[in-house]
């Protein structure tokens, strides 16, 4: 910050940068996010694994083919891919610099977010209801764990949607608001392309077996 | 702060580096993911073809739609960040295959090198 106290005895002699290269505000939050959802892939990596291994130990209990509704799961798919679309048009008008289609897709984006939440959460009520529960098998314990850990991640990242749009309210597209309308569709498009295993190797896998 | 006029300038720069995402990008890869979700389901829904067959093509499904989604919807390109962003992805996927093909492997071996057991724990002696 200051060059003149350290520079006095040799001024030409420099070891290392004394003054501050300057960076704009949040320059490098965009890629720290970004590594950050790496990390989280980490996270479902680990539970796909977990579900690799031991989806196929029903311990004498209900297996994919007896509990699974595609039609639902289609549902499912398309209410998440639809939320994915309706988030690019959050930035796509966020590009624009209108606050107020900023805030209406956003909320069609929760909106879907909901529908897919409800969907998965009437699934699961279901599971449980008919005795699959979690402790009933190792193939449930890691179902369960799988799509819950991402249904968690839908839950948060909706909150974090109604956040946006409060915090679009209240301070209009300023540059944090906009840095986080992308880290935010980082994150929701990251989550489709969680699903997307999660659909693939989970139902469809499982109804195959 | 600085008494240097040239760094404070430098101070109030333009705004970030964002990616540019058009309508064009989004419909593209939605209209491709619907294609790509649609025919897995399909496939499974009616089985007109066997389960081996089935499964390999879905999985190929699977890999073409996360990639169409990274480029797509995520806006991944090689120089995005600097090339950072990509070279985190790499990395991300190469411990992802690891972990899913060392489990699954180490796990197998353990599975088929167990003793055999009866599946009623009484019959033992």
């Amino acid at each position: 910050m200051s060059t003149t106290t350290l520079a006095k005895p040799d001024e030409e002699l420099s070891f290392y940068q004394l003054d501050e290269h300057p960076h704009p505000e949040g320059h490098s939050t965009m890629l720290g996010f970004w590594i950050y959802l790496m990390s989280d892939c980490l996270i479902f990596s680990i539970l796909f694994a977990c579900y690799a291994v031991l989806g196929g130990n029903y311990a004498a209990g209900p297996a994919p083919k007896d509990l699974f509704e595609l039609p639902l799961v289609a549902l499912n798919t398309a209410m998440l891919l639809f939320s994915s679309i309706t988030y690019g048009f959050v930035v796509l008008q966020m590009q624009q610099g209108k606050v107020r289609g900023t805030q209406i897709w956003l909320a069609v984006t929760a909106l879907f977010g909901a529908a897919f939440l409800a969907i998965e959460l009437y699934e699961f009520s279901h599971l449980i209801h008919i005795g699959a529960t979690p402790q009933r098998s190792a193939f449930l314990s890691a179902f369960f764990t799988l799509v819950g850990t991402h249904g968690l991640h839908v839950t948060f990242g909706i909150v974090w949607l109604l956040t946006l749009m409060v915090q679009l309210g209240r301070y209009g597209l300023i540059p944090a608001n906009k840095r986080r309308v992308l880290c935010l569709s980082m994150f929701w498009h990251f989550l489709d392309v969680v699903w997307i295993g999660v659909f693939t190797i989970v139902y469809l896998m499982g109804m195959l077996q | 702060m600085s008494p240097d006029p040239a760094t404070n300038h430098a101070a109030h720069p333009h705004e970030i580096e964002m990616p540019h995402a058009s309508l064009r990008d989004y419909l593209i890869g939605f209209a491709l993911s619907v294609v790509l979700t649609a025919i897995p389901f399909w496939l499974v829904m009616t089985m007109p073809l066997s389960a081996g067959a089935t499964a390999a093509i879905i999985m190929g499904f699977a890999v073409v739609q996360i990639v169409v989604h990274m480029i797509f919807f995520l806006h991944m390109t090689p120089k995005a960040e600097g090339g950072w962003s990509l070279t985190s992805l790499v990395f991300t996927i190469i411990v992802l295959g690891i972990a899913l093909a060392g489990s699954l492997w180490v796990m197998h071996h353990l599975n088929a090198n167990m003793m055999p057991m009866p599946h009623d724990m009484n019959q033992l002696p």
